[in-house]
């Protein structure tokens, strides 16, 4: 299982899925309306590290960070 | 690593006084502070901060890295949670051998740590905390899972 983090204004718990690849990530969430708009400005992290690729493989134990628009100072 | 966070505003004094005195004897030539304080507008009564600090560790210590190379050395502090009006919520710093390099470094660090720092802002309004979207900048790669 990889766990999900929501971060920020996402405000929500983090899940625990069975996933391989961030294309399943996206295939699962695309039914979650209220999350389809925040993932058009959301970055992904993957093991805290921005990933670009959605062909990115998820093993059993990673951590997949959503991160939105950012604004520190 | 000369990343800090605190709850809450910062202590401007206590921390601005403990890097000059890290950093006086030294002997870099130029000392370069940006200090941020939260103004009174839009009728907000103080701004609010969420932190990833995994990921903030990792690019400060790039900007690190980059700072090391023209000989000067980096400094930040930023709050966690509320922060009201006219106090501080973050401050940086850049010490140089040189003032300009530390002038433009300043400059480049902080309008990065802008576009890129993992740190989410709200505006506090009768005393709730609202996302400040419209400010905030989405991070490279954005938008892959939509």
């Amino acid at each position: 299982m990889a766990k999900i983090e929501f971060l920020g204004p996402l405000n929500r718990e983090t899940i625990e899925v069975d996933i391989k690849s961030l294309n399943d990530l996206k295939e699962m969430f695309k039914d979650d309306t209220e999350l389809q708009e925040w993932l058009e400005i959301c970055a992904v992290a993957v093991n805290d590290s921005l990933v670009c690729s959605l062909d990115t493989s998820i093993e059993a134990g990673d951590k997949v960070s959503l991160l939105p628009p950012v604004c520190g100072g | 690593m000369a990343l800090e966070l605190h709850d809450g505003p910062l202590h401007v004094e206590e921390i601005s006084n403990r890097w000059f005195n890290e950093m006086r004897d030294k002997n870099y030539g130029a000392y370069i502070p940006f200090i941020g304080i939260v103004r009174d507008e839009d009728g907000i009564s103080g701004l609010s901060f969420d932190i990833y600090e995994p990921i903030l560790e990792s690019w400060f210590e790039a900007w690190q890295e980059k700072a090391k190379e023209q000989g000067a050395y980096l400094l930040m502090a930023h709050s966690r949670g509320d922060v009201p009006n006219h106090t501080s919520s973050y401050i940086s710093a850049v010490v140089s051998p040189q003032r300009k390099v530390a002038l433009k470094f300043i400059n480049d660090f902080v309008e990065d740590f802008k576009a890129s720092a993992p740190i989410w802002k709200y505006d506090i309004i009768d005393g709730k905390r609202v996302y400040a979207k419209s400010r905030s900048t989405a991070l490279k790669g954005a938008g892959l899972l939509k």
